[in-house]
């Protein structure tokens, strides 16, 4: 047994040695768990192949003015939509204070294209496909969109205007390579 | 722990002796559910709902592990694997309905258990602690029930995931980031549904776990009963076994009978025949709905039609409905009633009973369109849900006069029993 002085043996600012190696030793194996505890977490985030950003090319040469369709880009329904002078005009003649999530036709469309409504069609209340693209279908109040679920209503620049969803129907990236053919993503 | 009076283990035989002496696993199962285990003598048959949740959990266990040698959790089969289960595995049809519908009989008997505990007061002290892991078995069950509701990969699987993985985009700033990471993409696909199979395999485990803390954290005061008064001597008690063995066993009888003429005669009642149909990421049903369990919380989720202040009507949605759970834990302590049973609270009783339709009512309302009048009266009903725990609990337990209460557990069964023969031999 070592005896009391020879434990505090060179003890000057009343740290010992091992108070030291103990607390170093802890906070070495602390930050190695941490360490594991990353790579579990982050496997669960989208892989390579899933994140792989898809690009979709959609020929919109045969939707006709006041017709949608419905295709897909990275497995999320995109709605096309080819918007008739009315619709355009009822978007444009809502003041912007109206609106719960601000935004003109303008920068909802392209340019000299603001005939073409491109939008996920992916409700931003709880991700629902909305109703309105489809001949024949409920387009709300509004003429745009409207989401079955918990009765979303979207306009006819799918802006959100009543119902629970917090924000207008996402516009994707995308750009036009020719007058009928788009390239989403 | 238990009573004084608790019948000691005293092993007889040289080989329970042996044992004993090694691992003695046969003291504490006499100690916890045998005759060492002292119970009130007065428990009714809404004390047999613990054991019933049980022995749900158990046949969810055994048929769920049995489903998963025919089950392929691939988006591109499993749809296809569940009916290779129900038409071509033998029996496969009868073990997969009647996994569907033990789960529907699991929250049936833990909703039970649970209004069992708010008329009675079994959340109180001394049995905070027991009402707590009961809450955190609830929300457990809550994620085990939905992920197994993915796993057939139909339309309801599909749009269920959708829906609720969407609760978390609210959360602001990281809300997207989040859902993408539960769902390992921007849809529900191939990783969320194996991520799914592998926790709805482990989430029972960790349920059982729970359960044996909660079963634990329970033995230490003791059951509470019918008149919510403490056991106070031997004569308060009769032992486990075979006294409530054999009523709990009574119970689990007719459980099963309820459970195999639901299995039997009318499965999918309870279901959605949506979900028969292969999941479809582009195409919504035109009416989803979650399992019937769920439907008050869904209810309230919906009743939040509008911002208000600075949160937004989605967010709103979402807070409620994790609030309305997350409430329960604070429950001991919104109560300040040092009365327990309803029986002797006049005025609790009757909020209780309009806790009871209003929440009958909020499942009604959740399996109705987003349109009025529902939505309005998930609004009513929310309301009164949430003011029924924050403010006429607290207000009620200050200013209730409690019914005269009789001195011990005896002293109430001596009287009632007293009183049935009186009146036996005053008809006669």
């Amino acid at each position: 047994m070592a005896s009391e002085s020879e434990l505090n043996a060179g003890i000057e600012d009343g740290v010992r040695r091992r108070d030291f190696i103990n607390i170093a030793a802890v906070s070495f194996a602390g930050v190695g768990a941490v360490a594991v505890v990353l790579p579990l977490l982050n496997q669960m985030n989208p892989s390579a192949d899933v994140l792989a950003l898809s690009t979709t090319e959609i020929d919109i040469s045969a939707i006709q003015p006041g017709q949608a369709i419905k295709t897909s880009w990275r497995k999320q329904p995109v709605f096309v939509r080819n918007l008739v002078a009315k619709e355009i005009a009822e978007a444009k003649a809502v003041p912007l204070g109206d609106l719960r999530d601000p935004e003109t036709i303008d920068q909802r469309t392209k340019p000299g294209k603001e005939n073409w409504l491109i939008t996920l069609g992916v409700c931003t209340h709880l991700g629902c496909v909305p109703l309105g693209a489809a001949e024949g279908e409920n387009k709300g109040d509004f003429g745009g969109y409207f989401c079955p679920c918990h009765g979303s209503h979207y306009d006819t620049a799918a802006r959100i205007r009543k119902g629970p969803a917090p924000k207008n129907l996402v516009v994707p990236p995308y750009e036009f390579n020719s007058d009928t053919v788009v390239t989403i993503g | 722990m238990s009573f004084p009076w608790a019948k000691p283990y005293e092993p007889t035989h040289p080989l329970m002796k042996w044992m004993d002496e090694k691992l003695p696993i046969p003291r504490l199962v006499y100690n916890a559910t045998g005759p060492g285990y002292p119970v009130p003598r007065n428990l009714n048959y809404f004390w047999n709902f613990g054991v019933l949740a049980g022995a749900a959990l158990m046949i969810q266990i055994i048929t769920g592990i049995v489903l998963a040698m025919h089950y392929a959790a691939n988006a591109s089969v499993a749809f296809n694997s569940v009916e290779h289960i129900m038409r071509d595995v033998n029996a496969g049809w009868f073990i997969r309905y009647a996994h569907m519908n033990g789960a529907s009989m699991f929250f049936i008997v833990v909703y039970l258990h649970i209004f069992r505990g708010l008329y009675y007061g079994s959340y109180k002290a001394p049995r905070e602690m027991v009402w707590l892991l009961g809450v955190v078995i609830f929300l457990l069950m809550m994620a085990t029930a939905f992920m197994g509701y993915v796993l057939p990969w139909g339309q309801m699987s599909f749009w269920g995931a959708q829906v609720i993985t969407g609760f978390f985009s609210a959360i602001p700033i990281v809300g997207e980031p989040v859902r993408e990471w539960l769902l390992g993409g921007f849809v529900p696909d191939n990783a969320t549904l194996n991520r799914f199979f592998s926790l709805h395999y482990l989430l029972p485990f960790v349920i059982l776990g729970v359960i044996i803390l909660h079963i634990w954290a329970l033995h230490i005061p003791g059951s509470s009963n019918p008149t919510g008064i403490e056991v106070k001597d031997e004569q308060d008690t009769v032992p486990f076994h075979p006294y409530y063995t054999a009523k709990d066993g009574f119970g689990v009888g007719i459980f099963l009978l309820i459970f195999v003429a639901l299995t039997f005669f009318s499965p999918n009642t309870l279901g959605h025949a949506d979900n028969y149909i292969p999941a479809n990421s582009l195409s919504t049903p035109a009416h989803i709905v979650p399992e019937w369990y769920f439907l008050p919380f869904y209810a309230i989720l919906k009743a939040f039609t509008f911002n208000f202040l600075w949160i937004d009507a989605k967010l709103w949605g979402v807070i409620a409905m994790f609030a309305s759970i997350a409430l329960l834990f604070f429950l001991p302590w919104l109560d300040s009633s040092p009365i327990k049973s309803s029986n002797y609270r006049p005025l609790y009783r009757i909020f209780f009973w309009i806790l009871v339709v209003d929440v009958l009512l909020l499942g009604w309302c959740g399996m109705q369109p987003a349109e009025q009048p529902w939505v309005i009266l998930s609004q009513l009903g929310a309301i009164y849900y949430f003011a029924h725990f924050l403010v006429i609990l607290p207000i009620v337990s200050r200013i209730e006069r409690p019914l005269p209460m009789p001195n011990s557990i005896t002293e109430a069964v001596l009287a009632k029993h007293a009183t049935d023969t009186s009146s036996a031999s005053a008809t006669a």
